[in-house]
């Protein structure tokens, strides 16, 4: 195998790690993963735990798969890949109860929610099938960073407009219950826009970034 | 051999699955005191801040029995259950029971010379459970604090339930009507009224967990008024 001799970070390598950052990003251009950007982007930090928890199971269960990917049998490859995930899911679920009480429970339903990843499935059956350990580990990294930015980016937008404030920092200013009480903007008639805490604008900023993306990257626009 | 026979495929899973149940059910067994030890101070975290007493969870565990008095577990029409360990009462389990059968715990604390009456809730949200304690002034009437809690409700929106802005909204209000009958605390979509004594603001786009508070309150506080009325 070729691979062998392959220095570690070789420039095939680093296109592993670099390439989900833009030209095969998870998000804006593979469109996996929406869910999970829907759901946890209303805060800063609720995206910042996620992101770390996805990165836990995409890389060992990339690395697990990659190691077994010459023993699963073809034709139950899918749900073993499922039961992989699972594992390390309830895993992580458990020793944060344990040891992290406050993180666990800052994640509540989206520790169970990483299961469902499509991002998960999708690099175990693309990628770790067919790949040795080492670059698998790569792959995962490169694209739970791919994944992370874009649910950081949103997440910073929804929170600072949504509600004023950044990792529960008031940074706009304090919302008194009249306009002399208030302070920053909200002193001058400032309203945080409490439709960007729904849903649908989430769904609205992954566009405008797929958007921006396609416009500043040649690479991506089709004919 | 043959890695597309059914043999092989029927090994594989079954291994695997072996594998996978023992590894999961050693971590689960070996992590479940620490967890359990984290859930009991995080309850007495929460009595505590009912009350006034915010501390962290590890304080919480020595500082409890410093500040409640009495832990007692109630019957349906207000008599003392001495059977049961108030404490140890799991309301996920008791609520599922009619209210005749129910045990009903209560808390009651000493604060500063001041008396509060601490009355676990229980109910549902959005996605799961929500729970949560109010404490009631000396007069049984007056909340003089409350929080909430979930196990996973929308962030942002409604697993606000559980920051200081809304649990600090029920402070001051009264679960009486001025003839004395109940009529709960109600969280308002659209806003509340400041000088209604039986209402809260909502949480916008958290409606359906607001009416779960409501319910809750609801539900649970009635059965503590036998007791409340007599002592």
């Amino acid at each position: 195998m070729a691979g062998d001799k392959e220095a570690l970070f070789s420039q095939k390598n680093r296109k592993l790690l670099t390439d989900p950052l833009n030209d095969d990003n998870p998000i804006t251009v593979q469109v996996l993963g929406i869910c999970s950007a829907l759901a946890i982007t209303v805060q800063l930090k609720t995206a910042i735990v996620m992101s770390l928890a996805v990165m836990f199971v995409l890389v060992f269960g990339n690395l697990i798969v990659s190691l077994l990917r010459n023993l699963i049998p073809n034709r139950i490859r899918i749900i073993v890949q499922l039961l992989i995930v699972a594992f390390l899911v309830i895993l992580v679920d458990q020793v944060l109860k344990a040891y992290a009480y406050d993180v666990s429970k800052q994640l509540s339903v989206f520790v169970g929610l990483i299961i469902t990843n499509c991002i998960i499935m999708g690099r175990f059956e693309a990628f770790a099938l067919g790949n040795g350990p080492w670059k698998s580990i790569l792959d995962g990294i490169g694209n739970t960073i791919g994944y992370a930015i874009i649910l950081i980016i949103v997440a910073f937008f929804r929170e600072l407009l949504g509600s004023g404030k950044l990792m529960g920092y008031e940074v706009l200013g304090h919302k008194g219950k009249t306009i002399a009480e208030s302070t920053g903007l909200y002193h001058f008639g400032y309203e945080n826009n409490g439709f960007m805490l729904l849903s649908p604008m989430a769904l609205i900023t992954v566009g405008v970034l797929i958007w921006l993306q396609r416009a500043k990257n040649r690479k991506l626009i089709e004919d | 051999m043959d890695r597309n026979s059914n043999l092989y495929t029927f090994i594989f899973a079954i291994v695997m699955v072996v594998v996978v149940a023992s590894a999961l059910a050693f971590t689960a067994t070996t992590l479940k005191p620490l967890q359990a030890e984290n859930v009991r101070k995080e309850k007495m975290q929460s009595i505590l801040s009912t009350i006034g007493v915010n501390v962290d969870r590890n304080e919480a565990g020595n500082l409890f029995t410093d500040y409640v008095k009495q832990e007692v577990a109630l019957n349906a029409d207000g008599t003392e259950n001495t059977e049961v360990d108030a404490f140890g009462i799991d309301l996920m389990k008791e609520t599922k029971k009619p209210a005749e059968e129910q045990a009903f715990p209560l808390y009651i604390a000493e604060k500063e010379g001041k008396t509060y009456y601490v009355v676990p809730l229980w109910g549902a949200g959005l996605w799961k459970e929500i729970w949560g304690y109010v404490a009631l002034a000396e007069d049984k009437n007056t909340i003089l604090g409350a929080s909430f809690d979930h196990a996973g409700e929308t962030p942002g929106l409604g697993a606000e339930i559980n920051q200081s802005w809304y649990e600090d909204q029920y402070i001051g209000k009264t679960i009486l009507d001025d003839n004395g009958e109940f009529v709960s605390v109600n969280a308002l979509k659209g806003g509340a009224d400041p000088n209604d004594m039986h209402a809260v603001d909502a949480i916008s786009g958290g409606t359906i967990t607001s009416e779960g508070v409501n319910k809750m309150l609801d539900e649970r506080l009635k059965n503590y008024l036998p007791y409340l009325k007599n002592n």
